[in-house]
């Protein structure tokens, strides 16, 4: 019975207890992610955010998710009502369930599998699922115009990310995240990591993460001025709820994979005294926010594109640009004799 | 194909753009017929906001109508009632004084920068840049306080009466306005770093509902979306009311008559406008505010106290109102919008017999379908947005 214990039983609570430990921080982060954008925006806008919930408004989370909580969830009458309840929660789902290959320090990950680069890139082409699904169900003109431009929006970005992800590769050597960590730390700090040699595809891989996660400039999906809502038009309370935290859990999910990818993920930028102390998982977290930061900055100054605008520059300009950089990268590392 | 394979219909997608949207810019109602993301046909549907000021105006003496000005294009309410005054003033027959005039002017012109930097921010909110619009509103409400200690009121002035002004001026508002010119000039030039130049901006500004001048003159345009498609045409210069022939400024022209030709346009004339308020807190005289006309203006509050004539005055204009002379004008000021004109008929009684209100707005959206046609949806929000359509002047 104790061998069962300790072969089965254990191992198994042992990993719920991780999941449920991920799962919360990543709550908490989306949480303060939603008062920091706020508090971001007002301060590039002259104005204070919110300030009134808590010192600072930092209850105002707390005060934000009862409220939704406490909502009525409304179903269209002519909505499919399945569908529509499922869509909010494929959408958080796929949100979370990435999480779990990310190192947030030297072997602190769920699952360090061989494929985690390309586990990542699955998990984040199935959230256009979500998206669409909702957009269908809602029977909404709105709401399915929204999610007919995500579908678009999402596929053509995610395939110069997939080729920004295959440059990346190239230079690890491994398709294993903390590999690809590993891979940056060399003994230039923080100039070794692969930002330096993959400067076009870090900017690129950014820029496609702001469409993949339908942020501004790229937020035509729920473009406010022109399609209220989008996709999530007809949503209320908790299956709003899960769009919104699904969204910021996404995030916090490229700006995390950005570090990852490119800025040497929970390593510190020099391996000198001081900084190798901080423990890994506070750089990584440092990192991941310089990306959300830019996220919100970005979202404060620039305006929309058009739909057709967007394609263009998804199609004719980084999917040239990171096809290009693939075979330069793959040139220089075969015939540098750097493989 | 086989000649009987079934005929394949393809509807196009009828959307109801608004009364609640963001985009409508108030309660615009837009029937828009698409074909996936290409407008094909925009029906704007109007009259939700119709409350029948034309017809209540001619139910009240000509000083009551004055508030119902205010309540048109309520984001520079001064400039309607300029115009009804102007109506009102030729009909009586009477000159506003100097100081009255500048006043009219400095007003006018805050009036001017009050829309201006409304319509940039919320164009660029509609474009999809929000942070524009929170920095404009934070000098809108400088300027509305302008308003206030004028008029006592930051919206609904009711300070441009037939004759004149209201009241005087309150000490150091002139010194104050004048102190803040630059802060607003600061503030337009950071307006620019955000918009002019980014290329996303001009991306979906450019050649965006382009109207040339022959069509622009056809449609009735007036204002900066007439002077932005190449016709320089600003009552202001060609048809000086008040004392703007005393006032030195620049009418900015643009080429193209896209979306953003009439940014453009509108960034400068705030600029312009500044230079006439600068010009007016500079070179303000004195004098009274508004006409010694006792038939038309009341009394000052101390001369009531002494003289029985001006009591008797005060309580007349205040019961019965002044009789105008039969007649009919025709009297138009330049707007921020356009070309604001009011019609009137007076019967020689104390009430208008007719008050017919020319809207630049109305004629700018009868142009919707004209400029959107075959642009993208997203083309449409930017077309209604540089239009500048405020309901209340268009439903009246």
């Amino acid at each position: 019975m104790a061998d069962f214990l300790w072969t089965h039983v254990w191992p198994i609570a042992f990993i719920v207890i991780q999941i449920v430990v991920v799962v919360a921080i990543i709550m908490g982060l989306v949480a303060y992610l939603t008062l920091a954008e706020r508090k971001v925006l007002a301060a590039m806008q002259l104005r204070m955010g919110p300030n009134v919930v808590g010192p600072f408004g930092l209850f105002q989370p707390i005060a934000d998710g009862l409220k939704l909580l406490t909502k009525e969830t409304i179903i269209p009458s002519g909505a499919n009502r399945v569908l529509f309840v499922a869509a909010p929660m494929l959408t958080f789902i796929l949100a979370l369930v990435a999480w779990a290959v990310i190192p947030f320090g030297n072997g602190l990950v769920i699952a360090d599998i061989n494929v985690g680069i390309l586990y990542l890139f699955a998990i984040s082409s199935l959230g256009v699922y979500g998206i669409v699904v909702a957009g269908w169900a809602s029977n909404s003109k709105y709401a399915f115009l929204g999610a007919l431009r995500s579908a678009a929006q999402m596929v053509s970005y995610e395939v110069s990310i997939g080729f920004v992800i295959v440059t990346v590769l190239m230079c690890a050597g491994s398709m294993n995240i903390t590999a690809i960590v590993e891979a940056q730390n060399t003994r230039f700090g923080f100039l070794g990591w692969y930002w330096v040699p993959l400067f076009p595809m870090f900017i690129l891989f950014f820029i496609s993460g702001l469409a993949e996660t339908n942020r501004t400039p790229f937020d035509l999906v729920e473009g406010e001025s022109e399609l209220v809502a989008g996709y999530f038009v007809e949503y209320s309370s908790m299956t709003f709820a899960l769009f919104y935290l699904g969204e910021y859990a996404n995030m916090i999910l490229i700006s995390a994979m950005t570090a990852i990818l490119f800025m040497g993920g929970y390593l510190p930028p020099f391996d000198v005294a001081p900084f190798n102390w901080i423990p890994g998982p506070i750089w990584f977290f440092l990192k991941t926010c310089i990306g959300l930061f830019v996220f919100l900055w970005v979202r404060a100054t620039l305006p929309r594109y058009r739909y057709d605008q967007l394609m263009r520059l998804g199609w004719k300009v980084f999917l040239p640009l990171s096809l290009a950089y693939v075979a330069i990268v793959a040139g220089v590392l075969v015939y540098g004799g750097l493989v | 194909m086989a000649d009987d394979a079934p005929q394949q219909h393809i509807k196009n997608l009828t959307m109801n753009f608004g009364p609640q949207h963001p985009a409508a810019h108030g309660v615009l109602r837009l029937v828009l017929e698409m074909d996936g993301e290409i407008v094909e046909r925009a029906d704007p549907h109007i009259g939700l906001l119709h409350r029948g000021t034309e017809k209540l105006i001619e139910y009240k003496t000509y000083l009551q109508a004055v508030p119902y000005f205010d309540r048109l294009d309520y984001v520079a309410p001064m400039n309607q009632e300029h115009a009804f005054a102007l109506a009102t003033e030729k009909l009586l027959g009477i000159s506003v004084p100097k100081r009255g005039q500048y006043i009219r002017v400095l007003y006018c012109e805050i009036g001017r920068l009050l829309n201006h930097l409304l319509n940039i921010t919320t164009f660029a909110i509609d474009i999809g840049a929000i942070t524009p619009a929170l920095w404009g509103f934070e000098e809108r409400e400088v300027l509305m306080e302008f308003y206030e200690r004028a008029s006592g009121a930051r919206l609904h002035a009711a300070y441009f009466r037939p004759g004149g002004v209201h009241q005087d001026l309150p000490a150091g508002l002139l010194d104050d306005i004048h102190l803040y010119c630059p802060r607003l000039l600061k503030m337009i030039d950071d307006l620019e770093t955000l918009l002019t130049q980014n290329r996303i901006f001009k991306q979906r500004t450019v050649d965006v509902g382009a109207i040339d001048a022959k069509d622009a003159q056809d449609w009735g345009f007036s204002g900066p979306m007439l002077r932005a498609s190449g016709v320089a045409w600003d009552l202001r210069k060609q048809q000086p009311y008040d004392a703007y022939a005393d006032f030195d400024f620049d009418i900015p022209v643009g080429k193209t008559g896209d979306c953003y030709a009439r940014y453009l346009c509108r960034m400068e004339e705030m600029r312009q406008s500044v230079r006439i308020v600068r010009q007016a807190c500079e070179k303000m005289p004195d004098g009274p505010v508004s006409s010694t006309d006792r038939k038309v203006t009341p009394p000052p509050r101390g001369e009531m106290k002494q003289s029985m004539e001006a009591l008797i005055h005060h309580f007349k204009l205040y019961t019965e109102g002044y009789h105008v002379p039969a007649g009919e004008t025709y009297a138009a000021v330049e707007a921020p919008k356009g070309e604001f004109g009011v019609y009137l008929v007076a019967d020689g009684t104390n009430k208008p017999y007719r008050c017919k209100i020319r809207a630049p707005g109305f004629a700018h959206l009868a142009a919707t379908e004209f400029m959107s046609k075959g642009h993208m949806l997203a083309d449409a929000v930017a077309i209604i947005g540089s239009m500048d359509v405020v309901f209340g002047e268009i439903d009246r």
